[in-house]
């Protein structure tokens, strides 16, 4: 089997703060395949954006692994680390507010490159320019516009431009389209997997949207409270949502269309607090199917069918 | 015929600023039936919010004009009141909920205090203990235990805020609910309790509700009647029966189903609507949609086309004002 471009072990990071420790991504175990789409889902304060930092080490973590391509990238030095950038970039969430306003939009695009000094001649930055203005579709008019003056949907480009600017083969997509109106969002996720064809890029797509996720995505992951619950091909997953929280949470969705118009299904309660959380499963307050079992601590990943893996009581007593 | 609680006839609405004179509501007709919910469906600046505020009469002081039309609650047009009339009015028979629930509560007042404010303002004869036993009522309604009212929003979670500002809203059992937004600033977990708890709420107070939003999915799953909105107009208004099951759709509504990435079958590419909504600052003179649409005819470039209507759907477009007007929904045509 290929090594996986992205793989992360046991990966941990948890915050101190004064009332305890904040488990916000609690031994996630991912690997994501060269040219291939991650989607992270999960409720806010799930740990999805955490884990996609960690991944790129703009967080330390506190613990675990994370490897590129199977060498790992926490033991590298500064200088290294400045190199590896390179190849690893992020797309954020707010396109209003992750766009400098007193930058115009090539001295945004040109930044990474003259950060990482890739280029250095004034003219073949602006050549770069152009040419990745013109991969994300930005017409050449408004190479010296300022954010302000542009949609979201065209700033969101900008964003991809300049995560598109080294070369990486690997993204991290921090909810890039939940800001913007279903039409441009569209417009984005047309384009970014026009991309990852053209440039066989690798995304981990975050969001919290099912159905954009699983637009985009080969293989899902969902987190609950900093933790992979479940792990399956998209396919896979959407045929046969196995913990009681992807369920709950396909369930939760609403479709546009009369035909699935039904009795709202709603999980009770509220996501309980990541701060020193108690053994066991943490979804167990809210879940309907919760057994004594539950509350006992060692609960991990457990591959209920080829490519599939769960993390419930549910399925542990299958395997005894 | 039923009995229309709210009706609004060809409202206009301008923004004036120094630079710009923004046509943000260009002749809005539109009716909500007593008890039933109205879903206003478009893209980020069509107009959903404007229309909201028009009939709350709070657009925004010499900057916001409501320059002609008619808005009737219960056969009494809203703009010939005064300013305190209105008043009395809000919170009373039409109270709004706004779009996000982490802003529109006061910070250092107690969540408790805030829903007794509404009560206080309009019954000034209730007792202070009668009041003290309708704020523990309505947190109970909304499913938030009554012994929390003495703490403050930010010990609230975000869907806890969005139901006491519910609470708030229904403190009066206004008549007409206007909710911009109430649930996108939500996870889908806690969007289902809030559409839930809305619903269970519209049947046992009957309340009308104008719910706005541009989650074609929430509108399926809870509105009676849909509204889409674009450019300050509406161009087609039917049941949610005429616009999810029907054949025959403006162009727009067809583009913005499509753009919606479809959770039931799997396909490679969605398909975005090409070009941007107009600048409302200078509105094409045809259709306002032309310069987007993949069906655009000579005419519609200049002129704005008239409202074809069948039984209770509407559509705004030149495709459907020829002889033949709308087919009946058993011929199965696509445009």
């Amino acid at each position: 089997m290929d090594v996986p471009l992205i793989q992360t072990k046991n990966l941990k990071k948890y915050f101190n703060n004064k009332t305890g420790s904040l488990h916000a991504v609690d031994g996630v175990n991912i690997s994501i395949n060269e040219g291939e789409t991650l989607g992270v889902v999960g409720e806010s304060g799930c740990g999805k954006s955490t884990l996609g930092r960690v991944v790129l080490r703009l967080l330390e973590p506190t613990d675990g692994e994370v490897l590129f391509a199977g060498e790992s990238i926490l033991s590298y030095n500064r200088k290294k680390m400045k190199d590896m950038r390179k190849q690893m970039q992020i797309i954020f969430q707010d396109p209003f507010a992750s766009l400098n306003p007193r930058m115009t939009l090539s001295e945004i695009i040109a930044e990474p490159i003259k950060v990482c000094k890739v280029l250095t001649k004034k003219k073949d930055i602006l050549e770069r320019v152009f040419e990745l203005m013109k991969t994300v579709g930005l017409a050449e008019r408004f190479v010296n516009t300022y954010p302000h003056e542009l949609d979201g949907g065209r700033r969101q480009r900008i964003g991809v431009a300049r995560a598109l600017a080294l070369n990486p083969q690997f993204i991290v997509c921090d909810e890039p389209v939940s800001a913007l109106d279903v039409s441009i969002q569209a417009q984005i996720l047309n384009l970014m997997m026009d991309l990852q064809d053209s440039l066989g890029l690798t995304y981990m797509f975050i969001s919290h949207d099912l159905s954009v996720v699983k637009h985009i995505s080969a293989h899902i992951a969902v987190m609950y409270l900093g933790q992979c619950v479940e792990m399956a091909a998209t396919d896979q997953l959407f045929e046969n949502p196995s913990h009681p929280y992807t369920r709950a949470l396909l369930d939760a969705i609403p479709i546009p269309s009369l035909k699935h118009r039904k009795e709202i299904n709603v999980i009770q309660g509220e996501v309980t607090s990541p701060i020193n959380p108690k053994p066991g499963c943490r979804f167990a307050p809210r879940c309907p199917q919760v057994s004594s079992d539950c509350l006992l601590p060692g609960l991990s990943l457990q591959e209920i069918e080829p490519d599939h893996f769960v993390a419930c009581t549910l399925y542990q007593e299958q395997e005894r | 015929m039923r009995q229309n609680l709210l009706e609004i006839k060809d409202l206009h609405v301008m923004y004036r600023t120094d630079d710009d004179q923004i046509y943000a509501l260009n002749g809005v007709n539109l009716k909500v039936e007593l008890g039933k919910t109205l879903g206003l469906v478009g893209e980020t600046g069509a107009g959903k919010t404007t229309t909201a505020l028009s009939i709350m009469r709070l657009l925004p002081d010499r900057v916001g004009f409501i320059q002609r039309g008619e808005i009737y609650l219960a056969g009494q047009n809203l703009l010939k009141l005064s300013e305190g009339e209105m008043r009395l009015l809000r919170g009373n028979e039409i109270s709004m909920i706004f779009q996000d629930p982490m802003t529109s509560l006061n910070p250092i007042h107690t969540v408790g205090k805030q829903i007794a404010e509404v009560l206080e303002l309009h019954n000034p004869e209730l007792k202070k203990g009668m009041i003290e036993a309708k704020v523990d009522e309505l947190m109970e309604m909304v499913g938030i235990p009554a012994d929390r009212k003495g703490e403050y929003p930010h010990q609230f979670s975000g869907g806890m805020k969005q139901r006491i500002v519910i609470a708030m809203a229904l403190a009066c059992n206004p008549k007409l609910l206007l909710a911009d937004e109430p649930t996108t600033a939500l996870d889908v977990t806690i969007q289902a309790q809030v559409l839930k708890m809305m619903n269970k709420l519209k049947e046992k107070l009957k309340t009308s509700m104008i719910l706005i939003t541009h989650d074609l999915g929430v509108v399926a799953q809870i509105c009676d009647a849909v509204a889409i909105m674009y450019a300050g107009e509406i161009i087609e208004m039917g049941t949610v029966e005429d616009i999810f099951n029907n054949q025959q759709h403006h162009p727009y509504t067809v583009a913005l189903f499509g753009s919606i990435p479809d959770m039931t079958q799997k396909t490679d590419r969605l398909n975005p609507i090409a070009g941007l909504m107009p600048d409302p600052a200078s509105l094409p003179p045809g259709c306002r949609f032309a310069e987007r649409c993949p069906h655009c005819l000579e005419i519609c470039r200049t002129t704005s086309p008239r409202v074809v209507s069948k039984q209770s759907h509407q559509i705004k477009c030149h495709l459907f004002t020829g002889a033949e007007g709308l087919r009946d929904q058993d011929q199965k045509t696509r445009i």
